[in-house]
């Protein structure tokens, strides 16, 4: 398989409490891994330490991208190469013009592969054609970022962000949290028009909901920080039966 | 993490802190009555301003420098400043100015020569170096609408009838220390006359620039709004890098008749001095308008990013009825900066209404502190207040304070105060960082988004250069 992204004996911490304890995971590229387990297993630890988040204190081990080791990057240097993270609790940013961030953030990240910038109009008709889709409503583009946003909205506006900026490795996090049925569907619609085979996902779940939405190829198990089972989505059906306790380590 | 990497981005670069390279007259430090009538002589001024001025000399001499504000300097040794100074040439005709200080103004931004501007935006500006008004622009084409507008040493010649109804009307001489001082050594400033139902046809403005070593400036303005008139004014300012501290201690006072508007915009950036606390502007300024008829309106924007000590309260005196009063202000400390700065706003004729938005801004060492006063007389039945005061705090040294004042005499008199502080979240860094964009342009994104409401009031070309000024102060120091 063609990996694109490998996470070896990884050991990190958040303050003194070490949470990810030797977590082994390989992400095959154009494919759609879920990541399931129980509360307080170290998902979301996961996902901030692949993005470089501050919380997080690698202590050991490593993760490679495309080859190269990132645990040095930059937070802001992963984005630019093709990381994307959708926030579980997207923040507020009051006095943000959401057009004008996401047109910035595009810009960089043009900048960065040596395009040429997009201009107001051109980025505006960009995400005009996206929010159609979303089926969200035209004064995202002059509010302010997630200021004031319905927990649906919040999401709707980070697969906004995700379909702009196209990246190669997307992680959503609980990215089904908090949304009803139309919401999902749409945020879900957005997620499956990127698939396309070269870009690769790591679905972070509670649920199974959102995985009869968009279709893993993988499910990884993921208990008191570690990597304790990688099945095909077979395994759902049996986690939703008999919970995680079931699972060993294999 | 958010912290490292922060205060280098916040300890921004003063970029104005050159020095004109002109011939200046100076009077040698001290303040007594020779100084007063050394002053008024060189000024030409007939012996009413004259008496004016040793009036107030003698107030100030029998009061004290206020320490109520939440400010902490070294005391203001009053005669071991220079209380006047003029570039050497220039000053005799105001066409010829001296190229140095054209040059000079140039590189602030500012054009003195009117053919030299752009087209379709026409700002006339009165340009004050040190303790004189060195050129104004457009006073000819203003004159044709009857608009009068000069400095105020002209004014005090050539309009002494308007200089004598209205100057100490707004500021009394002796209405604080500061403006006490100034009253007795007032140097120059701007005048503004609108008749009687003119809108004035350009952007009206005022650069200081002090360049002297060891003086003061101390200018005066006046705007008169006359019935159904409207002006837009603004001010700007700065100075040169040095290591001593400077003492600007200015007065503004407005006007504003029946159904007349004024908007005064300031963008405020003396020399703030290191990040040690070593040099920068005292600036302690007096600001006040005076609504005195009915619908009459003012209106007062401040974006301050510089000084090493701000004490300035810019007020409205809500006096005709149906008259409102507006207050926005960003205060920016950064380094070793203090402001102590805020509104006052009295209602006291029926149904005025005032808003007030205050965003103060904390980096490196700097304390800002917001202090206003709403008060409703007893005659201000249905008057209306909004005030909101907000507080960013960039990294863990700085500090803001609120001291919002609240009087009212009338019950029913609507009063909403809201005030917020946060802090720039690590969380809202990391979101924007997230997305590809450097810890800089987060910060500056989040700043300007924070200051948002009071930058949608400036005129658009100083909207512009305030959000640069902002940029700069806040991240000059890379790249």
């Amino acid at each position: 398989m063609s990996s694109v992204m490998k996470i070896e004996n990884l050991q990190a911490k958040i303050g003194d409490k070490q949470i990810l304890k030797g977590l082994n995971l390989e992400l095959e590229a154009g494919k759609v891994h879920a990541i399931m387990g129980p509360n307080g297993a170290g998902k979301s630890t996961l996902s901030k330490a692949l993005v470089g988040h501050y919380d997080i204190e690698v202590l050991d081990g490593d993760i490679t991208y495309k080859g190269k080791s990132i645990v040095e990057m930059e937070a802001e240097e992963r984005a630019l190469e093709g990381i994307f993270l959708s926030f579980q609790h997207p923040v507020e940013i009051p006095g943000v013009n959401n057009a004008y961030f996401l047109r910035t953030a595009l810009n960089a990240k043009r900048k960065h592969e040596g395009k040429e910038e997009l201009n107001a109009a051109e980025f505006l008709r960009l995400m005009k054609s996206h929010l159609e889709m979303l089926g969200m409503k035209s004064d995202m583009i002059s509010r302010s970022l997630n200021e004031g946003f319905s927990g649906g909205e919040k999401k709707r506006n980070e697969i906004l962000q995700m379909l702009i900026l196209e990246p190669e490795v997307i992680i959503l996090d609980e990215i089904d949290s908090g949304l009803d049925i139309d919401a999902l569907r749409a945020v879900s619609e957005g997620i499956n028009k990127m698939k396309d085979g070269k870009r690769t996902f790591l679905v972070i779940t509670h649920y199974s909901r959102i995985l009869d939405y968009i279709e893993p190829d993988y499910i990884h198990v993921l208990k008191d920080g570690k990597v304790i089972k990688t099945a095909g989505p077979e395994l759902v059906p049996y986690l939703e039966e008999h919970g995680y306790d079931g699972i060993e380590e294999e | 993490m958010a912290n490292e990497g922060l205060d280098k981005a916040v300890s921004g670069e003063y970029a104005l802190g050159f020095e004109i390279d002109i011939e200046t007259e100076t009077v040698p430090p001290g303040l007594d009555e020779n100084t007063i009538r050394f002053i008024s002589k060189k000024k030409n001024e007939p012996e009413w301003m004259l008496e004016l001025r040793l009036k107030a000399l003698k107030k100030w001499e029998s009061m004290t420098e206020p320490h109520w504000a939440k400010l902490e300097y070294d005391s203001i040794d009053y005669q071991s400043i220079s209380y006047f100074a003029a570039p050497k040439e220039g000053i005799d005709s105001l066409d010829e100015v001296d190229p140095k200080i054209l040059e000079a103004y140039e590189k602030l931004g500012i054009s003195l020569e009117e053919q030299k501007q752009l087209a379709g935006v026409k700002v006339a500006v009165d340009a004050v170096v040190d303790s004189v008004s060195v050129k104004t622009t457009y006073a000819e084409e203003l004159a044709e609408h009857g608009i009068i507008f000069c400095s105020i040493s002209e004014a005090i010649e050539n309009h002494p009838e308007l200089v004598k109804k209205y100057m100490f009307s707004v500021v009394p001489m002796a209405d604080n220390y500061f403006a006490a001082l100034n009253s007795a050594v007032f140097t120059d400033g701007t005048f503004v006359y609108i008749p009687k139902g003119v809108r004035c046809p350009m952007e009206l403005s005022t650069y200081f620039r002090i360049n002297a070593i060891n003086t003061g400036q101390f200018e005066r303005t006046l705007i008169v709004a006359d019935e159904g008139s409207y002006v837009s004014y603004n001010e700007g300012c700065s100075a040169p890098t040095r290591d001593d501290n400077q003492l600007h201690a200015a007065v503004v006072e407005l006007v504003i008749l029946k159904d007349a508007e004024i908007k005064y915009s300031t963008i405020q950036n003396w020399y703030p001095g290191d990040e040690t606390g070593k040099g920068g502007i005292y600036n302690f300024v007096t600001k006040r308008a005076v609504c005195e008829g009915e619908n009459a309106k003012v209106s007062w924007t401040q974006v301050e990013t510089g000084s090493a000590i701000t004490w300035k309260y810019p007020s409205c005196i809500l006096k005709g009825d149906n008259s409102v009063g507006e207050f926005y202000s960003v205060a920016v400390t950064t380094l070793a900066q203090q402001a102590d700065t805020g509104t006052k706003m009295i209602h006291l004729g029926k149904n005025t209404s005032s808003t007030i938005i205050s965003k103060g801004i904390s980096a490196m060492k700097g304390q800002n502190t917001y202090r206003g006063l709403v008060k409703i007389g007893s005659n201000a039945t249905g008057s209306r207040n909004y005030s909101e005061c907000d507080s960013l705090l960039i990294g863990s040294q700085c500090g803001a304070h609120t001291f919002p004042y609240l009087e009212s005499k009338d019950t029913k008199g609507q009063v909403e105060h809201e005030a917020t502080t946060s802090k720039i979240s690590d969380e809202q860094l990391f979101y924007l960082r997230q997305r590809g964009i450097n810890e800089e342009d987060a910060v500056s994104m989040i700043v300007h988004g924070f200051c948002k409401q009071v930058f949608s009031q400036l005129p658009m070309e100083y909207a512009v250069e305030a959000k640069a000024l902002l940029e700069l102060t806040l991240e000059g120091s890379v790249g």
